[in-house]
């Protein structure tokens, strides 16, 4: 099968991209480019980790998400959506209440990612004990993760556990409750509430090859918005039954340790991106050995610091801590008569995990040999300060994109400031090349220019 | 031909890993298949690990030629005195102090024969053992 693009969530609003180079500076994949002064995302290399976001000092970074307005295509209404919702309301206001201001929103069922946890903790720990499988296990949690193996460690996607995340799990769960108490399948509206922009990939274009069940996205950020203006003071309706499910490891599930505390005699959690790729670089090389399990997530403080939160996320994990002990062990709770546990398990079997290098110079090993032999021979002229204001993220990175023909020795400003004072550019030629790259009229002194005027970062 | 070089200093393990690292990041973007790509990295970093904690110094080059791999680790220092032995699971000569930074199983000579296509160790004592790996693809 040919591979496919992955689908990606982030966004770039071209308006109001300054043509900095924040985003480019943190990407942990190279994937951001600065061109014609606006940064553009190689969508191959993309893992939707959210790290631009975070940068971008003029917010240009969006996400896209379905509106709300579509949940009312449907009779019956989900939200689904992870713990970290309620760990980032202030104290004051009750799980009761939160709930309630969902219903007033228009949903009719509320279900937490996390509800029937325990399908996947049986499920993982029988696939943990086969003999035969690659060591540690990475599971499929976090998104932005999984690409990021797909596209930079090729070599890990065979110890990734092929089971689905959580929300898959609640999500056919939540279904099929429903079409149990007599629903049909297109009167069914499961919208998933996401903490970051990898989950919305994920659900756009799942990692195995079966088509999601969820049928619209909404970003955390504007709902939990939406929630803060229309909670009420009073709680008049029972919301009890909707979290039957609820367990104490499943509130936690998100937070860091959340996985790694169930699975595995050695296992290991490590949070934010950067810290995750320096590890799977050790990994690889051999160097960590003796672990059967890892969780990695992408952003610090796992899905409490997820890019779509607006609480904080120490305070967020201090709260779901607090709550998760009002709620029993999956190991104290009776499994659910009505539940389909096989039908459910199997829904959550991912066939296979394919890797798809993204940092390949070409597919044909001799002609990538050529470039690289190329790209080694243009690394001897640049100045190595890694400087980006050719609009790649470093001397190697724009070596490369020239063997790609994406860009040119003019780009490198030092190098073309070499060749002025050898004679060989003339000033307007090496002026003129420049503003190619950061855009007309970029460098003229002006005190209102974008970024500059009370937009200090 | 790619040809990649690396220097390595006896006793330090923070650098050691260095070449296997950069090396890996060529590989793959010569896209080269990934199960040889980690063979080699896992050879090449045991590799760099015997020069950190048994040699003087030594040199790594790597060379990517059609369809092979050759690795050639060259090191300045006491040379390996019984190479049969060394070869053996669980054999190790290293000292008390790198055991204690948790190298120094006598797995590195099994594991590099295990992982690499073909594996020549040559040593002279009190002169330096060359170590030269070779993989297919």
């Amino acid at each position: 099968m040919v591979q496919e693009v992955f689908h990606h969530a982030i966004q770039i609003d071209e308006a109001k991209c300054i043509g900095c180079i924040h985003c480019m500076r943190v990407c942990p994949t190279e994937a951001i480019r600065i061109k014609d002064g606006k940064a553009t995302i190689i969508q191959e290399r993309c893992i939707d980790c959210g790290q631009c976001m975070r940068a971008c000092p003029a917010k240009a970074f969006y996400i896209e998400q379905n509106d709300l307005k579509m949940i009312e295509q449907y009779k019956y209404r989900i939200a689904l959506f992870p713990a970290v919702l309620i760990g980032q309301f202030p104290d004051k206001y009750s799980e009761e209440q939160i709930y309630q201001a969902m219903m007033d929103l228009g949903f009719t069922h509320m279900i937490e990612v996390e509800q029937p946890i325990k399908v996947l903790i049986d499920l993982t720990r029988e696939y943990l004990r086969e003999e035969m499988i690659p060591k540690p296990c990475i599971s499929t949690f976090c998104p932005a993760v999984v690409r990021l193996i797909q596209i930079k460690y090729p070599a890990l996607t065979d110890n990734i556990i092929p089971i689905k995340a959580p929300h898959d799990l609640s999500a056919h769960f939540i279904r099929q409750a429903l079409i149990n108490q007599g629903a049909k399948k297109e009167e069914i509206g499961i919208f998933y509430i996401t903490p970051c922009a990898a989950k919305i990939s994920a659900v756009k274009s799942p990692v195995g090859d079966q088509p999601s069940v969820v049928s619209g996205v909404i970003s955390m950020n504007d709902f939990y918005n939406k929630l803060r203006q229309i909670i009420r003071k009073e709680v008049t309706i029972d919301t009890r039954q909707q979290r039957w499910h609820l367990t104490r490891e499943g509130i936690l599930w998100s937070t860091s340790r959340g996985e790694s505390s169930r699975f595995g005699n050695r296992a290991i959690a490590i949070d934010g991106i950067h810290s995750v790729v320096k590890f799977f670089d050790r990994l690889e090389n051999g160097e960590v050995k003796g672990f059967d399990f890892l969780e990695m997530r992408a952003c610090d403080q796992s899905c409490a610091g997820g890019i779509l939160l607006t609480g904080n996320r120490f305070t967020t994990t201090e709260r779901l801590e607090q709550r998760s002990k009002n709620y029993p062990s999956y190991l104290d709770k009776d499994q659910d008569p009505e539940l389909d546990i096989k039908s459910l398990t199997a829904s959550l079997l991912i066939d296979e995990i394919k890797p798809h290098n993204a940092f390949r110079l070409d597919d044909d090993i001799s002609k990538a040999m050529e470039k690289m032999s190329k790209a080694q021979r243009i690394i001897c002229f640049l100045p190595g300060i890694d400087c980006g204001a050719c609009g790649a993220p470093n001397c190697q990175a724009l070596a490369e994109d020239m063997v790609q023909g994406k860009a040119k020795m003019s780009d490198c400003v030092f190098l073309q400031q070499r060749w002025e004072n050898e004679g060989r550019i003339g000033t307007g030629k090496a002026f003129h090349n420049m503003e190619k790259r950061w855009g007309e009229g970029r460098f003229n002194a002006d005190c209102n220019k974008r970024g500059r005027r009370n937009e200090g970062f | 031909m790619i040809e990649l070089k690396f220097r390595i200093e006896g006793g330090d393990f923070d650098r050691a890993g260095t070449a296997s690292s950069e090396t890996k990041k060529v590989l793959k973007q010569l896209n080269i298949d990934p199960k040889v790509v980690k063979r080699m990295v896992v050879a090449l970093y045991e590799a760099e690990v015997n020069v950190a904690a048994h040699a003087w110094r030594g040199e790594v080059t790597v060379s990517v030629k059609d369809h092979q791999i050759l690795a050639v680790v060259k090191d300045e220092g006491p040379g390996i005195a019984d190479i049969g032995r060394a070869m053996l699971e669980g054999f190790s000569t290293a000292s008390p102090k790198v055991r204690e930074m948790g190298f120094g199983a006598g797995m590195g000579l099994p594991n590099m024969k295990k992982n690499a296509d073909e594996l020549k160790v040559e040593s002279t004592p009190d002169v330096g053992t060359t170590v030269t790996m070779i993989f297919d693809f």
